[in-house]
């Protein structure tokens, strides 16, 4: 009976200890003699440069929507100048990180986690080892840092999309010139508005390549734990986001704020 | 002569099991240098599971298992990548990258293990390899390009390139017609002569164990049953070692 009640307590200890053990050994390669700067430049490739049609679609609709929303409400208090500010304070600190991180979690997480999983289950992984190579160097450490580069990269993209596209709905309706809209949506970014959130990408870039690379590399054999695998890693991910995100801007607002 | 009788592979009490659940209970096996031996089971009889330990992909519950002297399970991970540099294993599903085109695949255990950087030699060697197994105009295709039998030779060519002293086979003619089978069989036969390696094959297909095997072990039970020659196993007065050859 006391096995039964404590087996999920023991599963999910057993868990994180393996995760432990695996991100001891992501450091331990991370400093080991050669870096393979070619994986690396292959999966910044992947990660991020097929990434960025949906960034600018997902940063430009951004824009546009949280204008068109909060545009009624500030009209009513004859606040509309202060739309560019609002829009951009909204999408650096917070929007934009977060929902491109969540859509990255779904495209390059489940990416990782099917492709190590596929190669995990076909002994790939094995014929490398095999081979002379490091699995965890050449396959998880150039996956994490391209992710680590890219997200914050691809969040900057759809930072600027957004307040273009908050530039677009407003013009919808009143008339702000390009240069008025630009100058009153920076004038108010501080430094503490821009480097928490840089951060923040980083932090959601390693949780997204982790969660890949772990889910990937822990299939069982069999085509049904590929796709397991991809599902696993989505969801862990995304759950990752939100926890990294609820965390960054306790330490943020005690750091800079107070 | 002393060199032709050399044990290479020496297994004592080899025990694995998986989940509770006894897959090799007590192997004894030796190998000598130059020797091509067979191993013949059913499936699930842990086959596969005993050349894993010998490359040290998997380690021993129980017993011990030395490669050149060295007992796998107390090797250093970089002792290990060394040991391996000396062993290629051929796998059962071929195991090629699929992200890589043939020519990086053979590069792949080129750079890594005999860390040549030069581009030509690379490339010399890969394109000399793919002509002894008969790939020559797949260099720049993606192994999903590849049918069946050319992917089991891309396998062995990729094995071969770094001139490896022992090869491990898992099941090198599984899913393959009569024809390419014996072909492939024939192709391994001819590499084992050429460069003189000492050679463990895993597989149930009979006319492939016929061309190659000096030797042939027989495993039952998660135990070895029985040893000897083609002939004198197929003569065997044990009806589940004739069993395998009728």
């Amino acid at each position: 009976m006391a096995i039964t009640i404590f087996s999920p307590v023991t599963r999910a200890l057993e868990t994180l200890g393996d995760n432990a053990y695996f991100f001891k050994s992501i450091i331990r390669n991370t400093f080991r003699k050669g870096f393979e700067w070619n994986e690396f430049y292959r999966q910044c490739y992947n990660t991020g440069y097929k990434s960025i049609g949906i960034t600018l679609l997902t940063g430009f609709i951004l824009g546009i929507v949280l204008t068109l929303q909060s545009q009624p409400t500030l009209k009513d208090f004859g606040a509309e100048s202060f739309i560019p500010g609002m829009v951009s304070i909204s999408v650096f600190r917070e929007i934009c990180p977060v929902i491109i991180a969540l859509i990255c979690a779904g495209k390059i997480a489940s990416g990782i986690g099917a492709e190590l999983g596929s190669m995990n289950v076909t002994e790939q992984i094995d014929a490398m080892e095999v081979s002379g190579a490091n699995p965890v160097q050449f396959l998880v450490v150039p996956r994490i840092f391209a992710c680590m580069l890219m997200i914050p990269l691809l969040t900057i993209i759809a930072d600027a999309l957004a307040i273009f596209g908050g530039y677009m709905a407003t013009n919808l309706s009143e008339g702000m010139t390009f240069k008025l809209f630009f100058t009153k949506a920076f004038s108010v970014l501080e430094f503490s508005d821009i480097v928490p959130a840089v951060i923040k990408s980083v932090l959601f870039g390693l949780a997204i390549g982790f969660t890949g690379c772990w889910n990937g590399f822990n299939s069982t054999h069999g085509t049904e734990s590929v796709g397991r695998a991809a599902n696993k890693a989505v969801v862990t991910a995304s759950v990752a986001v939100i926890v990294i995100d609820v965390i960054v801007v306790q330490i943020t607002s005690w750091v800079v704020y107070s | 002569m002393k060199a032709e009788t050399e044990t290479v592979i020496e297994i004592k009490n080899l025990e694995k099991s998986f989940n509770g659940n006894l897959v090799l209970s007590g192997i004894n096996l030796s190998v000598k240098k130059g020797e091509s031996l067979v191993i013949l089971g059913r499936s699930g009889e842990g086959k596969s599971v005993t050349l894993k330990c010998i490359t040290g992909l998997l380690l021993p519950d129980a017993g011990s298992v030395k490669v050149f002297d060295n007992e796998i399970a107390e090797l250093d991970v970089e002792s290990l990548k060394n040991l391996r540099c000396r062993m290629g294993y051929l796998f059962q599903g071929s195991a090629l990258y699929d992200s890589m085109t043939v020519r990086e695949n053979l590069a792949f255990p080129l750079k890594r293990i005999l860390k040549i950087k030069d581009h030509r030699e690379i490339e010399k060697r890969c394109v000399q390899v793919l002509q002894e197994v008969g790939l020559q105009d797949t260099i720049d295709k993606m192994p999903s390009e590849l049918s069946g039998g050319m992917r089991k030779r891309m396998a062995l060519a990729r094995t071969l390139v770094v001139r490896p002293e022992i090869i491990l086979y898992d099941e090198p003619t599984t899913g393959l017609d009569i024809i390419t089978s014996k072909e492939i069989s024939q192709l391994i036969l001819k590499m084992q002569k050429q460069y003189q390696t000492t050679s463990v094959i895993v597989t149930h297909d009979i006319p492939c164990t016929k061309i190659i095997a000096d030797r042939i072990v027989v495993m039952n039970n998660g135990t070895y049953t029985a040893t000897g020659s083609f002939e004198e196993l197929e003569n065997s007065d044990d009806e589940f070692i004739r069993s395998f050859f009728n």
